[in-house]
């Protein structure tokens, strides 16, 4: 046992005169480490969905591959509707037009729709959640105006502005407005105590008080309406352009039905869903990006 | 003549039909670059005070004069460094404290002049290198040094202070007491500060006003701390005034205004 101790010190000598190699060697195997890492994470998240997609696709695949069967199987839809997955982008004149330019059509129309709604309902949102009076006067019409389905507006849209262009944006608007307002009204009236007092003390103005402290204070909580709003109107806008025509993905999908190209409405199906999902991620990336400390206190 | 003066000042609310008193017949004169500390146990209104010295709270009668005006409404010169710091969470130290020097000095003084003032006050509390960091990312003690130099930022004629130190450990609280008396010393400043700390209160203020238990609280006894300054908390330790105003203290709350407990 001594004598192991006392062999020590004489081999570490050398290592000593060559520092910069004992710096760089446990930086390697952490970097090579964390790649693994990372890979082997990326993996533990896409590859499940992956699996489970396949499997999907062999069953869909069994299901309907009977002579008799009323819906394609996976690879009729290939077969039929191959090009409208491959190129999204094409446009071969007279509205024949890939998928990936109607869902922008539609993206367009909910931008507009949405963006007016997010607005507006922030704005009505701050008010009602600042006065007592508002809110008890405009909460219960709101929250049965929030449960009439989004078509059900469609009518008295057309009436009102007669043409289709407008009466869509105007369903996607109202569709997506309430849950923005209603959310804001609660993050406005959540606002502490602490924050009020700050801003009488500095006396802020209306104006300043709106912008510096109760939009950031009241961030989260306009993220989630906005959240389930882009949600609501995304879900109003293929419904809308059934009915009203145009050049948009919901369109698209009646008149694939008019003329029995099922494959087609296949394929549209899966590029609405996609969208949808990126909406959502996307605002609540902003969200999370926007309401970065606020939400940590 | 008197910097700010309470005159027979009564706070009560009501509500459904009752009346709670909170505060009865409060008269209290301070001079200009006093300290007063105001101590009594929880529940005696002594929040209440500093909120209607503020002007966040109306008072129900009476009246409480800064420099012979009126006061009815919040305002930057008499600023706050509340309990629990109020930083905006979203903002970081240099802003929250740029918020408030661009409200108060936006007209009077340049770009370069409200950079400087803002350096300036996190330099008096140490807090300048911490200029871009955010609420979240500093300990209780740094965010409270922020909050007094967002506090002395609008250069108020008086500073209140509210139970500022009450959520710190003990030795924290020590540092920032010393340097609430060394910012004190510099700028002369007029301070109210409410506390529930006896040895806080016979470091720091010039007079202890003690509040007797509420409901309907008023002013039981004003004691004057006759010690000299700059003050040393060693030293102090076994000074005898220092420990015969640390007694009085002491006898009026446990003695004469026993706290009862679930009144």
């Amino acid at each position: 046992m001594p004598a192991n101790v006392q062999r020590l010190p004489t081999a570490a000598l050398p290592e000593t005169s060559v520092p910069a190699a004992v710096v760089s060697l446990p930086k390697r195997p952490r970097r090579t480490r964390s790649w693994g890492k990372t890979a082997a994470q990326i993996a533990s998240n896409v590859v499940p969905p992956l699996v489970v997609f396949a499997l999907l696709l062999v069953v869909w695949q069994i299901l309907c591959s009977s002579p008799g069967a009323s819906l394609p199987s996976p690879s009729q839809v290939w077969s039929d509707a191959g090009e409208l997955i491959v190129s999204p982008f094409f446009d071969y004149g007279q509205g024949d037009i890939g998928l990936g330019l109607r869902v922008l059509t539609s993206l367009q129309r909910v931008a507009i729709g949405f963006g007016i709604a997010a607005v507006v309902g922030v704005a009505i949102g701050a008010v009602i959640g600042q006065s007592v009076w508002a809110m008890r006067g405009l909460d219960p019409i709101f929250q049965i105006l929030r449960t009439v389905p989004p078509l059900a507006w469609l009518p008295l849209s057309l009436a009102a502005f007669m043409d289709s262009a407008p009466s869509a944006i105007f369903v996607i608007f109202i569709t997506s407005v309430w849950p923005v307002i209603i959310n804001t009204a609660v993050g406005v009236r959540n606002i502490p105590q602490d924050y009020r007092n700050v801003a009488e003390i500095l006396q802020l103005n209306p104006a300043e008080f709106f912008f510096k402290i109760m939009i950031p204070a009241a961030a989260p909580y306009i993220f989630t309406g906005l959240k389930i709003g882009v949600g609501l109107s995304w879900l109003a806008i293929v419904a809308a352009e059934m009915l009203t025509g145009g050049v948009g993905i919901g369109f698209f999908i009646w008149d694939a039905w008019n003329s029995s190209r099922l494959s087609d409405i296949i394929v549209a199906l899966a590029y609405i869903g996609l969208v949808g999902f990126m909406l959502d991620r996307l605002v609540s990336a902003i969200g999370a990006f926007v309401t970065r400390g606020t939400a940590a206190n | 003549m008197s910097y700010l003066t309470l005159e027979n000042v009564d706070k009560y609310f009501d509500r459904g039909g009752q009346r709670s008193e909170v505060l009865k017949d409060i008269s209290l004169d301070i001079a200009e670059g006093e300290v007063i500390s105001i101590i009594g146990h929880s529940g005696c209104g002594k929040s209440t005070l500093l909120n209607l010295i503020a002007g966040l709270t109306e008072v129900s009668s009476g009246g409480i004069q800064l420099e012979g005006h009126e006061i009815n409404g919040p305002g930057p010169e008499r600023a706050v460094v509340f309990q629990n710091h109020s930083l905006l969470p979203w903002l970081t130290v240099y802003e929250n404290v740029n918020l408030a020097v661009s409200k108060v000095f936006g007209k009077t003084k340049s770009k370069g002049e409200r950079h400087d003032w803002i350096m300036h006050n996190l330099d008096l509390v140490q807090m300048s290198h911490a200029r871009d960091k955010r609420p979240t990312e500093i300990s209780g003690g740094m965010k409270q040094r922020v909050g007094i130099a967002r506090a002395l930022a609008m250069q108020p004629k008086i500073l209140l202070l509210d139970e500022p130190f009450g959520a710190l450990d003990a030795l924290t609280r020590a540092h920032l007491q010393d340097a609430v008396m060394g910012i004190q010393k510099r700028l002369g400043s007029t301070m109210i500060m409410i506390t529930h700390d006896v040895d806080e209160a016979v470091l720091l203020s010039d007079r202890i006003v003690m509040m007797t238990n509420g409901p309907s609280a008023r002013i039981g006894e004003i004691l004057p701390v006759p010690l000299e300054r700059p003050r040393d908390r060693i030293a102090l330790a076994g000074d005898r005034t220092y420990l015969q105003c640390r007694e009085a203290v002491l006898k009026f709350l446990y003695e004469r205004h026993r706290f009862v407990e679930a009144a």
